[in-house]
């Protein structure tokens, strides 16, 4: 099995990916409720910023990727005020039904604006990449790893450290109870669509050079990583990261060693059978409403 | 039977109604089978919108009337599909036979999916409806030797009946119709049936069906499963009437699309689905010119609809065309509200013996005995955080307890779910009220009415039962109201009359004085009263201590989670530690 360490790196770097979008979906989950089924479409959209400011624009790549990050987090604000703004008093369905409507929405816009026709993109290095022993270690999936692990650090140290943070908790524990200690929640919930957005777009710019940028890039990347959310457990940040990353693992080995064609349905199965066997997920707890 | 109580049965009333739409249908559907054109353009969209009408109004027995969002109803009707299509292709089964296994597959799938995800939240529904929604694609597009693969299946035959052929296109789309309207009807008569309101009480706040008796993970189980075979139905005819099938045309791209049809015309309602799915197969067609745009335009609708259109096209109209809910001001004869009386006696209805409930490492119960006689008023009172709303909880199943035992009219009910307790015969009101808004007055007293054990059956007695309940507190004459349009009080009223319509053998009541003003105090107070003139158990948590004295015959007084004072009430009101518990220490110096 010579393989093997090479389809674990791989696995590891297709998971950071899914991680990376998991970590928006359940940040907005712990601040809103929000389960936000337009996720995918922010990795699609960071993609094709990359494109237009890189390919088209000629900016330098750095440039590129900043405008493209900083416009997602920008367009995060604007996707809140139209799915979950109107909806908020109304309960989970709604907003996610219109989440939905958001996405198809999206997808479609830039196929009208863009045509079908995937576009590619350069990666970070011009290097493609080295070889340690018998793997060959890919630049792009390696700064995949490196960058969801530098961002995972940096929000912690956020969450944990700083005053921004702290208040950012608090509005995902208690709004009410935010709100009469004086945190003003709708600013906090608006800069968690942000930060959600802009994660996204970063792990679109990532993901573009290796899938190519399409339209349907990045739908079944959301699916996968709303999965990796629930097998990490629904909410957990930890659990969203450990989800993805086992995610990209079990289907790259389920891809090598059993099927290709159904290696989209592998991150399915697997959800379906930790909810039968352990809905709460790894990290999750069993939240019983009050009476 | 009165001639009023008659006239109060709905369903007594629809049912001509029903009926008379039945006939016109069917008539529509055999000039539809005579002169609508056998092939072509027009054909086709009458076939789609007929049969993708069947699956949208499965969609409403599910998230209309239940609530439970399922974005798989595309893969649903592509299993009835594949069903029909293999079946009759390389089978060489009968049409129908191939059709109800269709059916009877995607139900079985459904079940499955449901006994998978409906005890978790709604999130865990929709992802776990996405997952096999794309399983099934990849199943469809790759298992080439079942499926016939991506490029699909061809030369479906259509049916035989009764010696009429279905081969022409018109004599099927008559079939289709008839199918639809079967369905819808059923459906329609479905939310006034005793499963369509449980679904629907589950709908609107699933702690209370649960204590209201009703079995939630099953109702969901059941409108899930309903749901998929409806589904399946409509796939089904759909490759008969399309005669080709592949695997695109199940996709997830179209589980929204009929998500889409169903919330657009209504989901409530089996007339708006139809409505819908009428629209948006005929819309494209006159959106000929939006074609690049279409399905931009379709999601920026989907959102637009959510925010302006909550209910639909159908719940606007309905809503508007809703005739002024009529008083009933008759008189009622007067009815044996409660079965169960005959005065105190010594036996204990309720024993509970050291119950505990820690949350983490907070004792919130910690070893609490309690024993409620029947017939008498037991207060449980103490002050903020001592236990009081934990114990009714434990009680009640909502809950379960870390340690202790708790008995209930002779069974030991500490292991039972909370609509397993009610149907033993304990009922209960909540603190925050719990009222199933989607529902009228009635309707939401009818539910306790049907609690399994009551000594009603049929329709009409349910319906006796809940109209005597309501005169019990005084709110007959508003029975056919909404609930969420009474004032919060008699929203209160609402639930009491709710736990009292089942006959319970004791009621507990969390707080029913919390929220209410000094006049509605006065009201709740009489009507305790009369409660315990009828000689019903009471079991009340308050904090009014004018209320407990007036009503109560026992107290127990619990503080930190403990018992600190048990018995009649003039003793416990007296004891020194509970006046501590409640108004404090004594000074040193002013006890010297």
């Amino acid at each position: 099995m010579a393989i093997l360490p090479q389809l674990l790196f791989t696995g590891i770097g297709i998971g950071a990916i899914y991680a990376l979008v998991a970590l928006g979906f359940v940040l907005l989950i712990r601040a809103a409720n929000v389960v936000n089924f337009g996720q995918g479409e922010f990795a699609m959209l960071g993609a094709y910023l990359l494109v237009i400011f890189y390919n088209l624009l000629h900016f330098p790549y750095w440039l590129a990727i900043l405008l493209g990050v900083v416009l997602m987090a920008g367009f995060g604000v604007v996707f809140a005020g139209a799915t979950y703004w109107p909806l908020r008093f109304r309960g989970g369905l709604p907003v996610i039904i219109s989440t939905i409507g958001a996405s198809i929405f999206l997808e479609n816009m830039v196929l009208v604006t863009y045509g079908p026709a995937s576009e590619q993109v350069d990666g970070l290095f011009d290097n493609p990449g080295f070889e340690v022993g018998p793997v060959f270690v890919d630049s792009q999936y390696l700064s995949i790893i490196v960058i969801a692990a530098l961002l995972v650090a940096l929000q912690y140290l956020i969450f944990e450290r700083t005053l921004l943070g702290k208040k950012l908790q608090a509005v995902s524990q208690d709004k009410e109870m935010a709100a009469l200690l004086g945190i003003p929640v709708a600013l906090m919930v608006l800069i968690t669509f942000a930060y959600s957005a802009a994660l996204g777009g970063i792990a679109g710019i990532l993901v573009g050079p290796i899938l190519f940028v399409s339209t349907s890039m990045a739908g079944l990347i959301a699916l996968k990583a709303f999965a990796a959310n629930i097998i990490g457990g629904y909410g957990s940040i930890p659990g969203a990261i450990l989800g993805g990353l086992a995610l990209g693992v079990v289907e790259t080995l389920g891809a090598a060693y059993i099927s290709v064609p159904y290696k989209d349905a592998f991150a399915f199965l697997m959800l379906l059978l930790f909810l039968m066997v352990r809905p709460q997920g790894l990290f999750g707890e069993r939240i019983a409403e009050k009476a | 039977m009165s001639a009023t109580a008659a006239a109060l049965n709905r369903p007594a009333v629809r049912a001509p109604r029903g009926l008379i739409g039945g006939v016109l249908a069917l008539i529509f559907c055999v000039a539809v089978a005579r002169f609508a054109p056998d092939q072509g353009y027009i054909l086709n969209i009458l076939m789609q919108a007929s049969t993708y009408a069947i699956a949208v109004v499965g969609l409403v027995v599910v998230l209309g009337y239940c609530g439970q969002i399922s974005i798989a109803q595309a893969a649903f009707m592509g299993v009835g599909a594949y069903g029909v299509a293999l079946g009759t292709v390389d089978y060489g089964l009968n049409f129908f036979v191939a059709l109800l296994c269709g059916m009877a597959l995607a139900g079985a799938l459904g079940l499955l999916l449901g006994v998978a995800s409906l005890r978790l939240g709604g999130h865990y529904l929709a992802m776990v409806t996405i997952s096999f929604q794309q399983i099934l694609t990849l199943v469809l597009i790759n298992w080439v030797s079942l499926s016939h693969g991506p490029d699909g299946v061809r030369n479906i035959r259509r049916p035989m009946l009764f010696g009429i052929s279905f081969e022409q296109g018109n004599t099927f789309l008559g079939l289709c119709l008839f199918v639809l309207a079967l369905v819808a009807i059923l459906v329609w008569r479905l939310r006034t049936a005793r499963l369509g309101r449980a679904m629907q009480a589950v709908r609107d706040n699933e702690l209370a069906a649960g204590t209201c008796g009703i079995d939630v993970f099953r109702t969901k189980i059941v409108a899930f499963g309903l749901s998929a075979v409806i589904g399946g139905l409509g796939g089904g005819l759909f490759a008969g009437g399309f005669r080709f099938i592949s695997p695109d045309q199940f996709s997830f791209a179209e589980s929204i699309v009929l998500l889409t049809m169903a919330l657009l015309g209504g989901v409530q309602s089996p007339f708006g689905a139809m409505l819908g799915t009428g629209l948006l197969v005929i819309l494209p067609e006159w959106l000929r010119f939006l074609r690049q745009v279409y399905l931009a335009v379709y999601g920026a609708a989907v959102i637009l609809i959510m925010v302006f259109l909550p209910d639909g096209l159908w719940g606007f109209v309905a809503e508007r065309m809703r005739r002024r809910a009529r008083p009933i001001t008759t008189a009622a004869p007067p009815l044996p509200l409660l079965s169960r009386t005959g005065g105190e006696t010594e036996e204990k209805v309720l024993d509970v013996r050291g119950l505990a409930k820690h949350f983490g490492g907070l004792k919130a119960l910690d070893g609490v005995d309690l024993a409620v006689r029947r017939g008498t008023v037991h207060a449980l009172i103490g002050p903020n955080g001592s236990g009081k709303s934990t114990f009714i909880n434990v009680v009640t199943g909502l809950y379960r307890p870390t340690a202790g035992r708790i008995a209930f009219a002779g069974r030991d009910i500490t292991r039972l779910s909370p609509h397993q307790r009610n149907r033993a015969g304990l009922a209960r009101t909540f603190q925050n009220i719990r009222v199933f808004r989607g529902l009228t007055v009635l309707e939401n007293v009818m539910i306790g009415a049907e609690r399994q054990g009551n000594d009603v059956a049929g329709d009409q007695a349910v319906v006796e039962r809940a109209l005597g309940a309501l005169d019990f507190v005084g709110l007959r004459g508003d029975a056919h109201r909404m609930v969420g349009t009474l004032s919060y009080g008699h929203q209160r009223y609402v639930e009491i009359a709710r736990a009292l319509a089942g006959s319970p053998e004791a009621i507990l009541l969390d707080e029913p004085a919390a929220g209410l003003n000094m006049t509605e105090k006065q009201e709740l107070g009489d009507l305790l009263r009369r409660l315990k003139g009828h000689g019903l158990t009471i079991l009340i948590i308050d904090h009014d201590m004018n209320l407990v004295e007036r009503v109560a015959d026992h107290i127990t007084v619990l503080n930190f989670g403990r018992r600190i004072a048990d018995g009649v009430k003039r003793d416990v009101l007296s004891n020194p530690d509970v006046i501590a518990a409640y108004l404090g220490e004594p000074r040193r110096d002013d006890a010297a």
